[in-house]
């Protein structure tokens, strides 16, 4: 029974770096761009909640709203002041990515100034405690709620890409952005809403972050969004299945190392079975090479 | 309907149109032939806003389009098949269709269903493979599915980028059988090509390019009988 709560303990934390995970992946799959800053939008989302419970003193319901826009809003403005003319000038790769970890710098900078850079505990957002099954079961009520929510999350995803308008579209401009335009197809418009979703996504994987985790500091997006960026690329960097199958993964692969081997190697391991896999598969479980029919 | 006035075109520091001129009349077929390098495709990525022009101008239908983007052009009724076909490899073929009704899809009066059973009456092999992915169709289906998913979006002017290449000259000939219906449907068609002999079979004007200027115009008719045009570009 021990072992069956740290596998749910393991798909709880890897929900949350499912959820992360799928903004790096949707945003390469459309730009081909690693945005670096990625992770630091969790941060964002983590002191926006702060910013809304503790300093202006109001309730969760009106902190999530804010997070989840903000969040969103931060992806689209990095995207138009930062990467916009990068990528329509067709810069070299390496400059988008340099870019990249500037923004990331820049907005941990940003938030040491606003907040200070000490860390910050985090109010009680939603219901957490033990809950025990008949079984001798113990679960984390945060680790079913992060569980359901990126569930839920995915499904919303999956109809929002394959059924809507919109969805074809990005599906559109992420395998041939000249040939959509052609269409009629607003390329510009849709890379901003695959930001604004992206990000409004990490906004959902901050609030389960803070109500599991509740501490935040700026440079907290650093290891958690290196390990997303790693759950996204052992999925399949561009498949959004294979961010949410790389996150739970790696939170398992984590969680389990940490109660079965040592704490201590745990990010060793973590890092070990993103070599392993890409060893194996280079593009990843779920990833394609895109072979080009001339 | 198609003004395209004195356009110079630049990839970096190579300039690669020099000052190229061309209309396009209402109801007419016209196309612009030449070698590899000429400047063909450049100018029709211009015409589809893919690329700009440093300077001239292009108007369509009297307004100037020369700094409007892409997917603002095709919604003033001009469609792009372009070069290399261009279909979306990942989706299938009634998807790749939909796409090209992108432009009318949620709009009142949009008639997907009526305008996919003209797509698919024109080409019946999509149909039989409508819930296939694009990426398994041959050369020739492709072809077919990308000039299909232009006509998706009822253009009045049609832009062909080298619809012949690539593929065996029976399916040359069906495609070209096939834009000569389009045109006598009443849209108007830009082609580029390289097999010169097909294009000028059925353009009733043409203009021959060469390292970025058009060094010949005239009737196709009376460019299939020139000399210049024979030796350079009919290979007789």
């Amino acid at each position: 029974m021990d072992f069956f709560s740290q596998i749910l303990n393991g798909l709880g934390l890897g929900s949350i770096y499912a959820l992360v995970a799928l903004g790096y992946s949707m945003v390469y799959g459309i730009v081909q761009l690693i945005n670096f800053a990625h992770g630091d939008i969790i941060m964002v989302g983590g002191y926006m909640v702060y910013f809304t419970m503790v300093s202006l003193k109001m309730p969760v319901w009106v902190a999530i709203p804010v997070a989840l826009l903000v969040c969103a809003l931060a992806g689209v403005l990095i995207e138009k002041l930062a990467y916009h003319r990068l990528l329509t000038k067709g810069a070299p790769r390496i400059s988008l990515l340099i870019t990249a970890i500037g923004v990331s710098l820049f907005l941990q900078n940003s938030f040491m100034m606003l907040f200070q850079s000490d860390p910050k505990s985090m109010p009680v957002m939603f219901m957490n405690g033990m809950i025990g099954s008949p079984g001798g079961l113990q679960v984390n009520s945060a680790t079913l709620l992060n569980i359901a929510v990126s569930v839920v999350m995915m499904i919303c995803l999956q109809l929002l890409v394959n059924k809507t308008k919109i969805g074809k579209a990005m599906q559109a401009t992420s395998e041939d952005a000249g040939a959509a335009k052609l269409m009629g197809i607003n390329t510009n418009f849709i890379i901003a809403v695959t930001f604004a979703v992206g990000s409004a996504l990490a906004a959902v994987g901050a609030l389960l972050y803070c109500n599991t985790y509740p501490q935040i500091s700026p440079t907290m997006g650093n290891l958690f969004g290196l390990k997303a960026f790693v759950a996204a690329v052992l999925g399949g960097i561009g498949s959004i299945p294979g961010a949410m199958l790389g996150g739970y993964l790696l939170g398992m692969a984590e969680v389990l190392t940490k109660a079965y081997v040592s704490s201590t190697l745990t990010d060793a391991v973590v890092f070990g079975i993103l070599i392993v896999v890409l060893l194996v598969k280079p593009a990843g479980i779920l990833g394609k090479i895109r072979k080009e029919k001339v | 309907m198609l003004n395209v006035t004195d356009i110079h075109v630049y990839y970096g520091a190579i300039h690669a149109l020099k000052g190229i001129s061309f209309h396009v009349d209402e109801g007419e077929i016209v196309s612009l032939i030449g070698a590899n390098g000429a400047g063909k495709t450049t100018s029709m990525q211009t015409v589809s806003g893919l690329l700009r022009a440093r300077s001239g101008d292009i108007a369509f239908m009297g307004d100037s389009i020369a700094k409007m983007e892409p997917h603002k052009i095709v919604r003033m009724g001009l469609a792009q098949v372009p070069e290399g076909r261009r279909v979306f490899s990942t989706m299938t073929v009634q998807e790749n269709l939909e796409m090209g009704a992108y432009i009318l899809s949620g709009k009142a009066g949009a008639k997907t269903e009526a305008d996919l059973e003209m797509v698919y009456t024109r080409f019946p092999r999509l149909r039989e493979r409508r819930k296939q992915v694009a990426g398994t169709l041959s050369g020739g289906e492709q072809q077919m599915l990308a000039i299909g998913r232009a006509l998706m979006s009822h253009p009045s002017m049609l832009l062909l980028d080298e619809p012949s290449m690539g593929l065996s000259p029976i399916l040359v000939q069906e495609i070209f059988d096939c834009i000569r219906e389009v045109n006598k449907g009443g849209t108007t068609v830009l082609l580029v090509e390289q097999n010169a002999k097909m294009a000028l079979s059925i353009s009733n004007r043409a203009y021959v390019l060469e390292t970025g200027t058009v060094v010949l115009e005239g009737p196709a008719a009376e460019l299939l009988e020139n000399d210049q045009v024979k030796t350079a570009y009919l290979g007789a």
